[in-house]
């Protein structure tokens, strides 16, 4: 049998590319979000002013809460089918380790969802007159941590993916682990625009990312192993 | 009947039986499901648990997986406990439960590329072949919500011709399936266990296997 039997990198590849498969497949899981991010974005300056001036102080926290909520509206997607139709059985049973089976689930998850935003935001800054010399500010910021918002909100999809009505308890779970991210991003992009240099800022978001990256998967899959008891 | 039996290497020279339960006892919602259950299961035998609806079959199955942790007793794997022998017992086992694993929006080619690697490397002509075996063929790029419930079970049971697997635990595989996927799935049990494969099975229906073994939850 050992002759046969498939590396862990394998099993990794394979469990990406089925993720990215079904979410091609299922286009309204890219869609969504995205068009979701693109409204709360647009509902602030019909709420609060069109002012160009106070636009521009708020742009960098508007685009990070719409992309947190944005991140929170797609998590579901990331367990529930699979828990549902038995695969995420067949995903701990296999001889793997749990952590890279996870951990390619939401790398997935995150060029699905997290990724297009990131792309969109110097977009959306600039409908929200956000100055322009912190365009890479921003960009960097959402790039380094949207990853992070993933990888946290696996944590509290895995929780309560074997719960019968989930409705809003994923939210109250995960946006509190979300508030450093959210911190130190919009911080960043303040920051800059007051002058100060952006690489501090980068190294705490990267190092956050570094620390959920070693750190979540683990987390999720000890959670996956609970729901599914 | 390709690949099913040719590929499960001879194991090394074992004493002990494959699976071993002892004195398991389980409790869920303060009810007892089944307490000081002990059995064997060897090399070539297939065990059918029995027992009335709701007499834990599924839970017990769950737990010789390891998906269930809510037990108390012990399951060895040769012997050994199996948190010791994780990998070596994962690449052996093979588990199809009332779920099935079969994912809606993928076509059956594409979801058993993806849970048949998880255990070994495979080809997508070996995955033709046993869904060709299964009736299958000309539904393998179609997407698994157009198939009815019977077909989809045939998706999962083309696994058990692919992959080598040594113990196979089914879970009620039978409901689903026709009176000729019946049969084929009973002459795969018989075939997996000639070729020294172990299987554990709950199914209300009555198999016409010989030798069986019988494990009674009532």
């Amino acid at each position: 049998m050992t002759e046969r039997r498939i590396t862990t990198a394998a099993a990794f590849r394979a469990t990406l590319a089925r993720d990215l498969l079904i979410a091609y497949k299922r286009k309204n899981d890219i869609i969504n979000p995205f068009m979701f991010f693109l409204i709360v974005a647009t509902l602030f300056p019909i709420g609060i002013s069109p002012d160009p001036q106070r636009l521009g102080e708020i742009a960098a926290g508007v685009l990070w809460i719409s992309a947190l909520l944005a991140a929170m509206l797609s998590m579901d997607n990331l367990y529930r089918a699979d828990y549902e139709d038995g695969s995420l059985e067949q995903l701990l049973l296999s001889p793997h380790p749990l952590y890279f089976m996870v951990l390619a689930k939401n790398i997935s998850h995150w060029l699905v969802s997290g990724l297009p935003v990131v792309l969109a935001s110097p977009l959306i800054a600039y409908m929200l007159n956000l100055p322009a010399d912190v365009y890479f500010a921003l960009f960097m910021t959402l790039l380094l941590g949207t990853p992070v918002l993933s990888l946290l909100g696996s944590i509290g999809v895995a929780l309560t993916v074997g719960l019968g009505s989930r409705g809003l308890i994923l939210a109250v779970i995960t946006l509190p682990m979300s508030v450093p991210v959210l911190i130190a991003g919009t911080m960043a992009v303040q920051q800059t625009l007051n002058g100060a240099p952006l690489t501090a800022y980068l190294a705490i978001l990267g190092a956050m990312l570094l620390a959920s990256i070693t750190l979540a998967p683990l987390a999720s899959a000890a959670a996956l192993r609970i729901s599914i008891n | 009947m390709p690949a099913a039996s040719n590929n499960i290497s001879s194991p090394v020279p074992h004493t002990a039986a494959m699976l071993t339960a002892n004195a398991l006892c389980c409790e869920r919602d303060d009810r007892i499901l089944f307490r000081h259950l002990s059995f064997e299961l060897g090399e070539g035998e297939v065990l059918q648990v029995q027992g009335s609806n709701g007499s834990g079959k599924t839970t017990l199955l769950r737990i010789l997986c390891g998906l269930n942790e809510g037990y108390q007793g012990a399951i060895r794997w040769y012997g050994e406990a199996i948190a010791d022998q994780a990998e070596n017992f994962f690449a052996s086992l093979l588990y199809i439960g009332h779920r099935v694993g079969v994912n809606k929006v993928l076509t059956p080619l594409e979801n058993l590329r993806w849970s048949c690697s998880l255990q070994q490397q495979v080809s997508d002509g070996a995955i033709l072949a046993a869904l060709t075996e299964f009736g299958l063929r000309g539904f393998e790029e179609s997407q698994c919500f157009t198939l009815s419930a019977g077909q989809q079970q045939r998706v999962a049971l083309a696994r058990l011709l692919i992959n080598p697997a040594r113990l196979w635990i089914l879970d009620e595989p039978f409901t689903t399936l026709d009176s000729d996927g019946v049969a084929q799935l009973e002459n795969l049990l018989r075939q997996h266990a000639q070729s020294g494969g172990s299987v554990l099975v709950t199914t209300h229906h009555k198999l016409s296997l010989s030798p069986l073994e019988i494990l009674s939850l009532d």
